[in-house]
């Protein structure tokens, strides 16, 4: 008898997913990966994108990276029929499952905040997650001269929550190499109550945005824009020339007409498991899920060798054993060709060391260096032609306190 | 981790005054934590404080604005009402649970 594992989305978790389980699971297991197009974006690209950076490359077939032995069906999904464990596709076909992912990552929606899609819509409003977005960007940034350049993130939880600073900095630095720093107002703006909110990062980096003279607005929750005004629920008012924004983060629709989506469209899971709370035999990995980590390419990766165990095991007939810690790596590009990197899980915040050798590096964290910003150059390609056909890379899925050390005690 | 004495209540506070012990927190407390950021706790703020309590007690996770506004049915405007200028962070303090923060 054929069982079948159907996947919704063939992005960054979805491909490695099905990759990586068709490899384990045998023939009387059929894998069956949905997506509606056939468009896979490298999404960290899209940070350079508006300074100049290459977007050749930055996009390729979704074919290409999924397994001979997988189903990659071209289609939207209308909703999943829970109880009849079927999904049910736009053009009215049906896929049943015996185990069900979703892997349909997250939407931006700028239509969620009044007056974000109005006339200044891509003329002084410009979002860098999209590829037109950024080339957009690109062009405006061409053309800007002088005035309030504002970098604002509508709410959280965001994709790469890192990439507002990162721009932030890149675009500092780019203004600079331009002679138009001075004559720009650069201002950051953030519903939290900082740049940065974990104790040793704002000791640590705390500086890094009043040395680069760069206004932080923080705790400031958007209603509406107005014009060229940011306007907050308390009637704070921010005005912009150039407003590069990252709008509020949705689920997928077809998570919510199912009923599996909390508030925003996210899939409540099991935080260890990624199982739904709602059913069993439903998953939620990559951005789509409700986990309190990082929405990042790295916590799908880390999740995805967790999930991928435990659904052979279930296949199997046994109960699931292993567990995801949470663990994210991420690089934060800090201008003049560094970079951060961040190593952190649930319950262990970012903390200095080096990585991913113990004590030798040759990478830091929680620190610029011009390795940190290289190895992000060169995650690219290690993207491309490693991580997605989901061939093995020598990093365990979770996170090591080896070689980190944590200068302030939080015990 | 600081112990503090708030009227007679011992608790234990992060370098914000944020409780870091969520099993020292009770109403009682909560209208002496919502005194000390000048704040008189009525029937509509203890709506929120219940549903952020229950709200993490299941994500391990202080929820965000637009997340308690959704799950206790008061609308952001009224948060800003119920905890003026920065409700995010009163919300927290007063309900006993960490600030929301970022992954920096």
């Amino acid at each position: 008898m054929t069982r079948h594992v159907v996947v919704l989305g063939a992005g960054t978790a979805g491909t490695m997913l099905v990759n990586k389980l068709r490899r384990r699971l045998d023939d009387t297991w059929k894998i069956t990966v949905v997506d509606r197009d056939d468009a896979h974006p490298y999404q960290p690209g899209f940070l350079f994108v508006p300074f100049g950076g290459p977007t050749d490359d930055l996009v390729r077939s979704r074919h290409a990276f999924v397994h001979d032995g997988v189903e990659l069906v071209l289609e939207a999904v209308d909703r999943v029929d829970v109880a009849a464990q079927e999904v049910l596709l736009l053009d009215g076909r049906l896929l049943p499952y015996d185990y069900l992912v979703i892997a349909s990552g997250v939407t931006l929606r700028p239509d969620q905040t009044p007056g974000m899609l109005g006339p200044e819509w891509r003329r002084s409003i410009f979002d860098f997650y999209t590829l037109d977005g950024a080339k957009a960007l690109a062009t405006a940034l061409r053309g800007f001269r002088r005035g309030r350049l504002v970098v604002h993130v509508t709410d959280v939880p965001i994709k790469c929550p890192v990439a507002p600073l990162e721009f932030t900095f890149l675009a500092d630095d780019w203004l600079r190499r331009r002679g138009l720093r001075s004559h720009t107002e650069l201002v950051f703006v953030t519903p939290m109550d900082g740049a940065f909110t974990k104790p040793v990062a704002s000791e640590r980096l705390g500086s890094m945005l009043s040395d680069r003279d760069v206004v932080v607005e923080a705790d400031f929750l958007v209603e509406r824009i107005e014009g060229r005004s940011l306007v907050s629920y308390d009637g704070r008012e921010v005005p912009f020339d150039l407003l590069v924004t990252v709008p509020l983060h949705m689920g997928a629709e077809f998570v919510t007409r199912s009923g599996l989506g909390d508030e925003l469209g996210f899939v409540p899971v099991d935080k260890h498991t990624l199982q739904s709370t709602a059913d069993p035999r439903i998953f939620a990995v990559g951005d789509a899920s409700d986990i309190p980590t990082s929405k990042a390419g790295s916590v799908a990766h880390f999740s995805v060798d967790v999930l991928v165990d435990n659904l052979v095991e279930l296949a199997a007939g046994r109960p699931m054993t292993h567990s995801f810690d949470g663990h994210a790596n991420c690089f934060v590009e800090s201008g003049d060709r560094k970079a951060l990197l961040l190593d952190f899980n649930y319950e262990t915040e970012p903390l200095p060391g080096t990585f991913p050798v113990p004590y030798v590096g040759p990478m830091s964290l929680l620190k610029e260096s011009r390795a940190n910003h290289l190895g992000k150059l060169a995650f690219q390609w290690v993207y491309w032609n490693v991580l997605l056909p989901g061939r093995p890379i020598p990093l365990a899925p979770a996170m090591s306190m080896v070689g980190k050390q944590n200068p302030v005690s939080t015990s | 981790m600081p112990v503090t004495t708030l009227e007679g209540h011992e608790v234990h506070v992060d370098a914000e005054g944020f409780l870091t012990d969520l099993s020292e927190w009770d109403d009682e407390l909560a209208t002496v934590l919502a005194a000390q950021i000048g704040l008189t706790l009525t029937d509509e703020h203890r709506a929120v404080l219940t549903f952020l309590r229950d709200d993490f007690a299941q994500r391990g996770e202080t929820a965000t604005l637009r997340r308690a506004s959704a799950g206790s049915g008061v609308s952001v405007k009224d948060l800003f009402r119920l905890f003026p200028q920065k409700p995010a962070k009163k919300m927290a303090y007063v309900a006993g649970l960490p600030k929301p923060v970022g992954c920096v």
